[in-house]
């Protein structure tokens, strides 16, 4: 009943889900703001939910049916589980369990998989192209996301659970002190972005190009949990970092405001990449993760064996 | 292997306008492109033959909402040239005027669409912003944004103020900051160096062969511009220079419009300081006889308007070709054998005006004779229209 409270309701599904819409308002307020417009009210990205919810749903002809209806749905339970992790762990770093870094490493690629799923089943050749390129940006970001990932771990000696990572950081300091860390994080950032699909990492969905492509086909409520999928991992994928470099939130007082100081700064980094970049070609994504970004992060883990 | 076809188009976000681009596919490499227009034809040419040639700039200037002066200026001076009619030194003037202020709204516009192609919407957001104070000088000078109205046969419609032209020189100074702005962002970022440079290339002897035009030929190092090599309005009495690159590619192309705006509001600076005083119209009473030919350099390139007049009050036959139809064929060579991200931009890169271009013939494939003239596609629309009319009960 517990584990059921926990997903459902906080941290899981409606918790997630109401933050994530409202760091999506966020995201597109300062957008507007950015490029002189005005921008939508906070409520927007709930009406435009509810919305889709409401519409009608299109399947197209010859798609593989459960596969093309399921696969929204995979996606984002994928990514509750993550917030559900996550935020137990923030709440009391006692909640973790050995191993669990590996478990949300693995399950943060589903919703991107989840897509890809759903994309080929609808049976679009617009939709295919963009899976086989959300495809390459899977195999582009992970390799530095996933040596990035191993810098805290060699930091905090040789841990691969959470808690441990948040109780060594609440010890001697955030990783972020470390310069090794700090390669890490440049590196993270761009990851990030990757994960997300935002600009200048758009390209399976690039809608000037290939009109929304892995989305192309999606109506109504399947669109819309792809909608809150999206909303749900702006929230969930920055966290991740808060809890890998920044030390997490700490819930006594002041600190609370600070964690959430560091959740935003995050974010407006996201907001502002977003809009000071065009997208990139998806090989110039490629040759841009496998050399730069993993040299540097091959720098960053050779740097936090030799303790710096 | 099968063959698979990315449709751009009837309907596309990428551009605004009815075209359909088929690009044949191999992966993410485009291997072959089909282009097919005709979607959005209205029969302009033949319009403009039941009308008087007082009301021929109006209906020319509908053909293009962004080049909605370069069509007029060629049609009356067609008109001009078929008449032997002379136009008054200060209405050319104001002709040169307004066809640069045009040409900046239309740079900008296009900034801002190429800036959204390649998903940077902050360029086009911002790119549109400084728009506006253009358009808000159109709007003083001849009363309208858009479609402005202005040409006639023998001079120009309405004379614009010179009290006016303090403000329209400082708002052409505040735009100089602003296009500085768009030179910084866009030629000093590298992400974009990276997107746009060496893709859509075309070469100087392919921009020959397929006669292209415009800043799509200057970009290839072709030095052409019809306001330098067949002087109209008051071009030959400005300093101005014509801008080239030699590169070729989307990159050379963003970079000669960007720098043809500042000549632009150079010109247009130029124009409201030499401004003569006098008639603004010579008040041609009647077009003998004759054929005459009117050319103008567009923001897209050059504009052609033939006009025969028979002695009567209206043109015999009008005739136009927009820059459009000569650059959308390069398409063949500048997006294939590129990516379909890169051909998205490509297609963009020549600033395509589809209805401009459209022309219609309907041909019978066996015989190969015409089978509808244009009298007969004329009949054919009325009908349909009563046909609709009569279903909507009216």
């Amino acid at each position: 009943m517990k584990i059921l409270f926990q997903y459902i309701i906080f941290p899981g599904f409606l918790f997630t889900a109401i933050v994530g819409m409202i760091a999506s308002w966020i995201d597109r307020k300062v957008t507007a703001r950015v490029q002189w417009r005005v921008g939508p009210p906070i409520l927007q990205p709930l009406y435009d939910f509810i919305k889709l919810l409401g519409k009608e749903i299109i399947i197209p002809k010859g798609a593989s049916r459960g596969t093309f209806l399921l696969s929204p749905v995979f996606g984002m339970s994928a990514i509750v589980i993550v917030s559900t992790m996550l935020w137990l762990v923030i709440l009391s770093p006692e909640n973790s369990f050995t191993g669990d870094l590996i478990v949300i490493l693995y399950l943060l690629v589903i919703p991107s998989i989840a897509v890809i799923i759903g994309a080929f089943a609808s049976k679009n050749p617009l939709a295919s192209l963009g899976a086989s390129r959300e495809m390459k940006l899977i195999l582009a970001y992970e390799l530095p996301f996933i040596l990035i990932v191993f810098i805290p771990v060699i930091k905090a000696g040789y841990t691969i659970k959470l808690g441990e990572l948040l109780a060594f950081q609440a010890k001697n300091g955030v990783f972020l002190n470390h310069p090794s860390c700090i390669i890490a994080f440049i590196v993270a950032i761009m990851c990030m972005q990757a994960k997300l699909t935002l600009v200048p990492f758009d390209m399976p969905e690039a809608e000037t190009e290939i009109m929304g492509g892995a989305y192309i086909e999606y109506s109504g409520a399947p669109l819309g949990i792809y909608k809150l999928t999206r909303m749900m991992m702006l929230f969930v994928v920055p966290m991740f970092l808060v809890i890998m470099y920044m030390g997490g939130i700490i819930f006594e007082g002041w600190h609370i405001l600070w964690g959430i100081l560091k959740y935003v700064l995050l974010l407006v980094i996201i907001v502002l990449i977003r809009n000071t970049s065009p997208r990139v070609r998806i090989d110039q994504a490629m040759r841009f993760f496998w050399r730069p970004m993993t040299i540097l992060a091959v720098v960053g883990v050779c740097l936090a064996y030799l303790g710096l | 292997m099968a063959k698979t076809i990315i449709p751009v188009g009837p309907y596309h976000p990428l551009q605004e306008e009815p075209e359909f681009f088929k690009l044949h596919v191999e992966g993410e490499k485009v291997v072959g492109l089909e282009i097919e227009i005709g979607y959005n034809h209205r029969g302009i040419e033949q319009l403009c033959e039941q009308k008087t040639f007082d009301q021929v700039p109006f209906v020319v200037e509908r053909i293009c909402g962004i080049c909605s002066t370069s069509h007029p200026i060629a049609c009356v001076q067609a008109i001009e040239d078929a008449g032997d009619i002379k136009v008054p030194e200060r209405a050319l003037y104001i002709r040169t005027v307004i066809a640069e202020l045009e040409r900046i709204h239309s740079h900008l516009l296009w900034l801002g669409l190429a800036g959204h192609f390649i998903g940077y919407n902050t360029v086009f957001m911002w790119a549109w912003k400084y728009r506006e104070p253009v358009l808000d000088i159109c709007e003083k000078l001849t009363g309208n944004r858009n479609h402005y109205a202005m040409m006639k046969p023998g001079g120009v419609r309405r004379d614009i103020d010179e009290n006016d032209f303090p403000w329209v020189l400082k708002e052409m100074d505040k735009l100089v900051p602003a296009l500085d702005l768009f030179k910084g962002a866009v030629l000093d970022d590298p992400v974009i160096h990276a997107r746009l440079k060496g893709i859509g290339v075309l070469t100087k002897e392919e921009i020959i062969n397929y006669s292209a035009l415009g800043p799509t030929a200057r970009a290839s190092g072709v030095a052409i511009d019809v306001r330098r090599d067949h002087p109209y309005a008051a071009y030959d009495r400005i300093d101005w220079k014509v801008i080239t690159c030699e590169e070729g590619d989307v990159f050379a192309k963003a970079v000669v419009r960007i720098l043809e705006m500042y000549e632009a509001a150079s010109i247009v600076k130029q124009c409201l300081k030499k401004m003569p005083k006098g008639e603004i119209d010579s008040k041609p009473k009647e077009i003998h006889p004759g054929d005459g030919i009117g050319i103008a350099e567009a923001p897209r390139g050059e504009v052609y308007h033939f006009t025969r007049s028979d002695g009567s009050n209206r043109p015999a036959r009008h005739k136009v070709r927009a820059p459009s139809f000569m650059n959308v064929p390069t398409n063949h060579i500048a997006a294939v054998g590129g990516t379909v991200s890169d051909a998205t931009i490509v297609l963009a890169a020549i600033d395509p005006c589809y209805c401009c271009t459209e022309r219609m013939a309907a041909i019978d494939n066996r015989t190969k004779k015409t089978v509808l003239n244009s009298q007969d596609l004329i009949r054919l629309s009325q009908e349909k229209t009563e046909r609709i009319r009569k279903q909507l009960g009216k």
